[in-house]
């Protein structure tokens, strides 16, 4: 104890005054490599100071060097401030400051220029509030170098439809055909499918990169590929046809500006197809907000090309469509041949498909517009792959459905709450500095743990994030019967589990206004608006499409108010 | 739960009505459960205690010692921890002993192999004494062990006669596919292995138990096949017979709520069709089924079963009442009288009355629909009129100041 208390009346001041008195003993037995280092720095600096130089004395700037361990830039700096220009200014927040710094940095290797100067000041005198290097930012106007740029317009499109209708056969032709793949790979992949009994599955495999895919013969996880035509980039989003993926499916949806329907044309395929995923399927694209979809009547070669089996899926699936509330304008048709590439880049050659005179399906993708990207509003990206690359421990990649974003940006993680960095962004697997809504981007973290990162999170502007709730109300279309229970909630790729509270009321159609308080039950196809309780928090806002499901079917899409 | 003291059955049938007490002696964790269900506010419990006791010497120094003793107090709430099955019963003491003073507060932490006595305030009404029959029921069967699973998600539970546990929930995150696609694997075996080992740490498999294995699509399968394997790479008998015993089973997500079509699917149906659950599954689906047909059979919410009930329309002949037992586990006696008159009329009319346990599959459901609900024995279409005119009455206005 007394030991104790004799150190706690010691004199450190002692201590340290000895402490220093030492240290600047050191500072006159400069070595001979020291000084050497500092006679080049002193030149450096002086150079870097310009018409500023002399207003400072040599001592000072060694004096200031030998603080700074001869760092040139943190020196003049220094020097700038303190005997200077004094500045009056508030030091900027760490982001501004740690992209400042290195303006400053890379102002100094171009030679040093007067007005950058005060700017160099600012940053490093930040810089000693907070030392963590970050990802650079350039601060750019994205929107405006967007408009700058404008080189091709670029959309996504989902391939839907039931299940071996062959929607990764007819993509990975499609591939094939536009030379994104060329014939070796393909080669091979009908080799290595050929020994496991499946050579049909061999274009599949352009898309089906999963062991477990591939072995089974079908899509379990989207696929995202990428070709162009001559106007526009198109991103591909290979959906599973299986029900039990159908959140797979979702998440692909939410990404697209239009579909592709696959329907299989083969008789009595096509007829258990309208009664299981392709219907589904039509519901949810429509539910998430497509309106263009373009039916590929597939494997039509399978009928001879028969016009009356295209006619009577035409008139058989437009009917639905329109009742699923698709206007027919939207809506187009071809006859195609996903194993052979009829119809697909090139007109078939077959003289019995020669009645069909419209457009091949790339001429009408090439057609459809892309929806209107919301580029002005707070950035949001729906997180849809959590990976790890050479670039960085944590890459994510996904869509991004509002604003923009360029590298150095902060981001927000929602629901974690944690903040990250972009250290780099790729484009189409080429390096970019910024990204806006539309784009499929795949992005490089940093200073975030990747526990606080997983698929279906919401990546958010940290000035204006989006909140996390776990109760709120949503206007819905019933699909199914709706009764209070449990219900599994999607939003793209976010996949979570929550239960229907209330159902307050049963809306008009039409007017929206309420026709039945509290009604027991919600028939098919009305409208309500129903409290959702989910069983933890997500992120989720107004305005945000969902999808309900329950038992394995989709019971209910609608808005949330 | 066993029944301390005397002859039981004949004990039993006196309390019916009556004021008397019970001693019981709980002996597995399971009966944690049933003595949460069994002791409701303004009961007397008497039980074994630890408290710690501070006394102060004349030099005022203190000195603060714990000792065991009995208590009785009187019920104010009582608060369970599903996962541990434990259970604490806080209230004011009643008897005074040298420790403890008449009005001071304490809270009885009910323990195995130690028995406490009840004695109910208003007396035994049937379904307390339903409740105290299941609990001293000895044929237990063993419980069932469940993994719902999904990429990325499992959910270990353990289904017993009475309740759902969800003993963990393992989320791992399994990278997408990319080109390379030996990631997505590693990352799937790493989330097998970390499932696999918490669902050996958090559920004994030395006796052997069902395990069913639930997903979409293959990952339930595969996750059987990797416990095999396992169990062959490290020579463990107790893994090989694990996967031997597992069935799998297809359930169209990840999350705990689709543990409903994995009770109804056949091969749980067969292993299991005995046990409570099955039939209160059984009953909820048909009243799902009623409701979905809307043919005037199936109603739900207190107000609506209360008038189906009052006009004789859950009686014999197929009437079902469903209520969970939260409804019963209220503060106001009031309340839960009246839903005791409630299971007591349908049952006097020769309809069934099931009390179904919240913390089941099939009473979560109920619970979503306010806990109450009936199938009838014959149609009636407007039982929710007069609420209907209401909400009509209502809605017009809303619609007046729309427009």
């Amino acid at each position: 104890m007394s030991r104790h208390q004799a150190y706690r009346n010691y004199d450190y001041e002692n201590d340290l005054e000895e402490y220093d008195g030492g240290n600047y003993s050191d500072e006159e037995e400069l070595s001979p490599e020291d000084e050497a280092q500092m006679k080049a720095a002193t030149a450096e600096v002086s150079t870097a100071l310009g018409n500023e130089a002399h207003k400072v004395s040599t001592a000072q700037i060694q004096q200031s060097l030998w603080h700074t361990y001869y760092d040139v830039d943190k020196t003049v700096a220094y020097l700038l401030n303190k005997f200077i220009a004094p500045p009056t200014t508030k030091p900027p927040k760490n982001k501004e400051a740690a992209s400042n710094k290195k303006l400053a940095s890379s102002t100094k290797k171009k030679g040093g220029s007067d007005e950058k100067t005060d700017q160099a000041a600012d940053g490093v005198k930040a810089l000693k509030i907070n030392d963590t290097p970050l990802p650079k930012s350039k601060n750019l106007d994205v929107l405006s170098e967007f408009e700058k740029s404008k080189s091709k317009k670029s959309a996504s499109f989902v391939v839907v439809g039931h299940v071996d209708a062959g929607k990764s056969t007819l993509m990975g032709r499609l591939l094939l055909d536009l030379n994104f793949v060329d014939q070796r790979t393909i080669e091979r992949y009908r080799k290595e499918a050929e020994s496991m009994g499946k050579s049909s599955f061999a274009l599949a495999w352009v898309l089906d990169q999963r062991t477990e895919e591939r072995s089974r013969g079908i899509t379990i996880d989207i696929a995202t590929n990428k070709f162009e035509t001559a106007t526009t980039s198109f991103t591909i989003l290979d959906a599973p046809g299986h029900r039990d993926f159908i959140p797979n499916m979702i998440a692909g949806a939410s990404q697209a500006d239009f579909a592709i329907l696959v329907v299989d044309a083969a008789t009595g395929a096509f007829e258990s197809g309208l009664k299981g995923q392709t219907r589904e399927h039509a519901l949810l694209i429509r539910s998430m907000g497509v309106s263009r979809v373009l039916v590929a009547v597939n494997k039509l070669d399978t009928v001879g090309w028969s016009q009356e089996r295209f006619d009577e899926i035409e008139q058989q699936v437009s009917g639905f469509l329109s009742a699923t509330g698709f206007q027919l304008t939207n809506v187009s048709f071809v006859p195609v041949s996903g194993l052979l590439g009829d119809n697909l880049v090139n007109r078939s050659q077959d003289p019995a498909a020669s009645w069909f005179t419209g457009e091949t399906l790339v001429k009408e993708l090439e057609n459809s517009e892309p929806m209107v990207r919301a580029l002005d509003k707070p950035l949001r990206m729906t997180i849809s792959e959590v990976f790890r690359s050479t670039q960085s421990p944590l890459t994510i990649s996904g869509r991004i459905d509002a604003g923009s974003l360029q590298a150095g940006d902060a981001l927000l993680i929602q629901p974690s709450g944690e903040k990250a960095y972009i250290k780099s962004l790729e484009l189409d697997s080429e390096p970019v500095d910024w990204a806006v809504a539309g784009q499929n981007v795949v992005i490089h973290l940093s200073n975030i743990d990747p526990i606080h990162v997983r698929v279906g999170d919401i990546v958010c502007d940290p000035k204006s994030p989006i909140g996390c709730i776990d109760t709120f109300t949503v206007k819905v279309l019933a699909f199914d019967i709706l009764m209070p229970g449990q219900v599994d909630v999607h939003r793209g790729r976010l996949h979570a589990s929550g239960q229907i509270m209330e159902m307050p009321a049963l809306l008009d159609k039409v007017k929206g206004t309420v026709v039945k308080k509290n009604p027991k039950i919600v028939k098919p196809a009305s409208v309500a608006r129903i409290r959702i309780k989910m069983g933890s928090k997500v992120p989720l806002e107004a305005g945000q499409r969902v999808v309900l499901r329950s038992n394995g079917e989709t019971i209910a899409a609608g808005l949330l108010e | 739960m066993q029944l301390v003291g005397s002859k039981s059955a004949q004990r039993l049938n006196d309390l019916a009505g009556g004021e008397g007490s019970v001693s019981l002696l709980p002996v597995e964790p399971e009966d944690m459960w049933h003595a949460n269900n069994l002791i409701s506010p303004e009961d007397v419990i008497k039980a074994h205690a630890v408290r710690k006791v501070t006394t102060q010497s004349a030099t005022g120094s203190t000195q603060s010692e714990r000792v065991h003793t009995d208590l009785t107090i009187r019920v104010k709430s009582t608060f369970f921890d599903t996962a541990a099955s434990q259970l604490h019963v806080s209230g004011a003491v009643i008897v005074e002993n040298s420790f403890v003073n008449v009005g001071q507060y304490h809270t009885l932490d009910l323990e195995l192999n130690r028995q406490f006595t009840i004695w109910k305030q208003y007396g035994w009404d049937s379904v307390a004494l339903e409740e105290l029959q299941s609990a001293i029921k000895t044929d237990k069967e063993g419980a069932v062990a469940a993994v719902v699973m999904q990429e990325g998600i499992a959910n270990i539970c353990l289904i017993t006669q009475y309740r759902t546990i969800l003993k963990q929930r393992v989320e791992h995150t399994v990278p997408k596919k990319r080109s390379a696609s030996s990631d997505q694997e590693k990352g799937m075996k790493a989330f097998y292995k970390k499932t696999l080992d918490s669902l050996t740490r958090n559920i004994e498999f030395g006796v052997p138990r069902p395990l069913l294995l639930a997903s979409p699509g293959f990952v339930a399968g595969d996750f059987k096949k990797y416990i095999s394997e396992e169990g062959t790479r490290s020579g463990d008998k107790k893994l090989m017979a694990m996967a031997k015993e597992a069935t799998v089973v297809h359930s169209s997500s990840g999350h705990l709520h689709s543990l409903n079509e994995i009770l109804k699917s056949p091969e749980v149906l067969a292993t299991m069709k005995e046990m409570k659950f099955s039939k209160e599954t059984r009953f909820m689906d048909e009243f799902f089924d009623r409701l979905r047909k809307d043919d005037g059979r199936a109603w739900y919410g207190t107000s609506t079963v209360t008038k189906a009930v009052q006009e004789g329309a859950v009686g014999i002949g197929g009437g079902v009442l469903l209520v969970n037992n939260s409804l019963f586990r209220s503060l106001d006696i009031a309340t839960r009288k009246k839903y005791v008159e409630l299971v007591d009329q349908v049952r006097a009319e020769g309809g069934d009355a099931r009390i179904l346990s919240s913390d089941h599959e099939s009473g979560q459901r109920l619970d979503s629909l306010g806990g109450i609900a009936a199938i009838l024995t014959y149609p009636i279409h407007d039982l929710d009129e007069d609420e209907e005119d209401t909400a009509q009455n209502n809605g017009d206005g809303e619609q007046e100041t729309i427009i």
